[in-house]
């Protein structure tokens, strides 16, 4: 049920972290990381995920396949 | 100029905004008649025919005033790491010391390290007149941080005058706060009115919580920069635009783009020469797209001159740089040298400082005005180029060999106009000429008949003359302007008396490698 940012491509520009509508992303050691227990995949809140959408490098804020798909409450 | 206009690019106007708010334009933009010589308020020597109240907001401002860059300095602090929109010929991945270029800079602050470092440069460099915030990526997608830097200056140093540079794509949401911080310049990057265009310069722009690409994206952008610059204006705002020159993509189309924005108030713009080296890993430079010659450049400012004002002495600075245009101190000024530094913020000394700046400009305006008396009368169709080594204070005071850049003025009947500089690698490193580099410094000024300089070997001074550079040091230490119509006026008379014949110079190149700085 999260996204992940891929620290090597990651260029700390911060652009991503106020967008987050759960204030799941923070500063960690020079890069920006996403917090599991918080990110929805903004499902609920916008149409794509927020820090994909705004990073300028390609394929940085990406679907973490160790945690499963977040399903919103039926 | 109807003829570099082209028709396709209209579409990206709405016809009858342009005309309402072409009389806003009418008083704030500043005439010019264009032509050589002719005194205009962004590059001009004076005030020349700008209206007082914006003289005065300019007069201090090295970026706004190509007169005032010789005296004042200015600063960037790097605040604002996020950027809304992709721009092809930008890269924030790439970071380097020895770079001078927008979006680089060397470490980011919170804005409370950028307020102690306003500080400590303005102690240390009373003619420090400007705090600019320009990036590295784009201070109004990070508004939090941009304000809380403004706020904090304007409590410790509010002697200071703040500005900053924006793409615009936020810009018309925070217009109100630019205003209420009493921010009088701010800088809009547009690079186009048409979306067609705009396509093949941004591959995405995020805006309300979405993702946009393509011609919808450009679109967007397009609208909300053109808003966001009626908006300002409104305010009595002054605007400059930039606009960056990227040959087959929007070089003809720029002359449109001054057009819509000189009729939305905009009061001065800078055409700069796409950076695309390869080694910058940006879009354009991957894919090999060139950048303009310094010819090239020259005549897209001078088609639009006559639409307004034009800016030639832009140095595309570092988002962090500090001092004057052309000479970065950035690296003295790094977090840990201001965080030792013992601050001393003396508004007294600082205004002393400026007084004595102040006496400087009018002796140098004086002595143009006098020499320009001897030109009174000649008759000639005669425009050449010269590049001067300089390092501030309008006087000819660099070594040829120490030149980081030098100054191209137009000489003509009418007096000498700053048109430009170009930037060179030192040629002379640890005390001895480089044959390599004295080649690219020739290639920087090949279309200028004379280089002016305060010193100059032997050696230089021979291959200046093989190549049909003059060098000129008899006018050490003098004032550029004065000299340089003096200089000229001398080779008019031998042209007359058939001394030497007159011969039109080639095309120069625009540099652009990093800048080596020498230690």
């Amino acid at each position: 049920m999260t996204l992940k940012i891929i620290s090597s491509q990651c260029t700390s520009c911060s652009a991503c972290e106020p967008e987050c509508p759960n204030v799941a992303i923070s500063e960690k050691n020079g890069t920006f990381v996403i917090d599991p227990k918080k990110c929805t995949e903004c499902i609920g809140h916008f149409d794509s995920p927020q820090c994909a959408a705004v990073c300028p490098v390609d394929n940085t804020c990406v679907i973490d396949p160790a945690f499963p798909r977040y399903q919103p409450p039926a | 100029m109807s003829a570099s206009a082209q028709p396709e690019a209209a579409s990206g106007q709405g016809p009858n905004i342009a005309d309402v708010m072409q009389t806003i334009a009418e008083h704030k933009g500043c005439g010019t008649s264009g032509g050589s010589g002719k005194a205009s308020c962004g590059s001009g020597a004076g005030q020349g025919d700008l209206p007082t109240e914006i003289w005065e907001k300019v007069k201090n401002h090295p970026c706004y005033s190509e007169e005032a860059h010789h005296h004042y300095a200015r600063m960037h602090v790097a605040v604002a790491p996020a950027c809304n929109i992709q721009c092809n010929y930008c890269n924030r991945k790439y970071d380097c010391a020895n770079e001078s270029r927008p979006g680089v800079v060397s470490e980011k602050l919170t804005p409370e390290q950028a307020a102690k470092k306003v500080l400590a440069v303005a102690s240390t460099i009373p003619q420090m007149t400007v705090l600019g915030i320009a990036g590295p990526g784009d201070p109004l997608a990070n508004p939090e941080k941009t304000f809380k830097t403004f706020e904090l200056i304007a409590k410790t140093a509010p002697d200071i005058k703040l500005c900053l540079s924006t793409n615009g794509l936020a810009l018309p949401d925070h217009v109100d706060t630019i205003a209420g911080f009493n921010v009088d310049h701010v800088t809009i990057t547009i690079n186009m009115v048409d979306p067609e265009v705009g396509a093949k310069i941004y591959p995405w722009v995020f805006w309300k919580h979405k993702r946009y690409t393509g011609i919808e994206a450009a679109k967007l952008l397009t609208d909300r920069q053109l808003l966001g610059l009626e908006m300002l204006t409104e305010r009595g705002i002054l605007c400059k635009v930039n606009s960056v020159m990227i040959p087959g993509v929007n070089d003809q189309h720029l002359v449109e783009v001054n057009k819509a924005v000189k009729s939305r108030g905009a009061f001065l713009h800078n055409i700069m020469p796409l950076i695309s080296a390869p080694e910058h890993g940006t879009v354009f430079g991957l894919t090999g797209q060139r950048g303009p010659t310094a010819q090239e450049l020259k005549a897209l400012q001078d088609s639009c001159e006559g639409e307004m004002n034009m800016m030639r002495h832009c140095r595309q600075c570092r988002a962090d740089a500090v001092g004057l245009l052309g000479e970065d101190r950035s690296a003295e000024f790094t977090t840990d040298k201001i965080m030792a530094m013992e601050v001393n913020y003396d508004l007294d000394t600082r205004k002393a400082y400026q007084a004595k700046v102040e006496e400087e400009r009018v002796a140098k305006v004086a002595a143009k005005q006098q020499e320009l008396e001897t030109l009174a009368g000649e008759m000639s169709d005669i425009k050449l180029l010269v590049a001067v080594a300089t390092k501030g204070s309008g006087l000819i005071n660099e070594h040829f060999g120490h030149a980081k850049e030098f100054q191209v003025y137009e000489l003509s009947t009418a007096g000498a106009k700053f048109v430009g500089h170009r930037r060179v690698d030192l040629y002379c490193q640890g005390g001895y000429g480089d044959e390599d580099s004295l080649e690219t410094v020739i290639r920087a000024i090949n279309d200028c008949h004379a280089v002016f300089v305060a010193k100059i070997g032997g050696c230089p001074k021979a291959d200046l003359l093989k190549a049909g550079i003059e060098p000129v040091d008899q006018f050490a230490h003098e004032f550029i302007e004065k000299s340089a119509i003096s200089w000229f006026k001398a080779y008019l008379d031998k042209v007359n008396v058939g001394e030497i014949e007159h011969v039109e110079r080639g095309d120069a190149e625009i540099r652009q490698g990093a800048l080596i700085t020498a230690a």
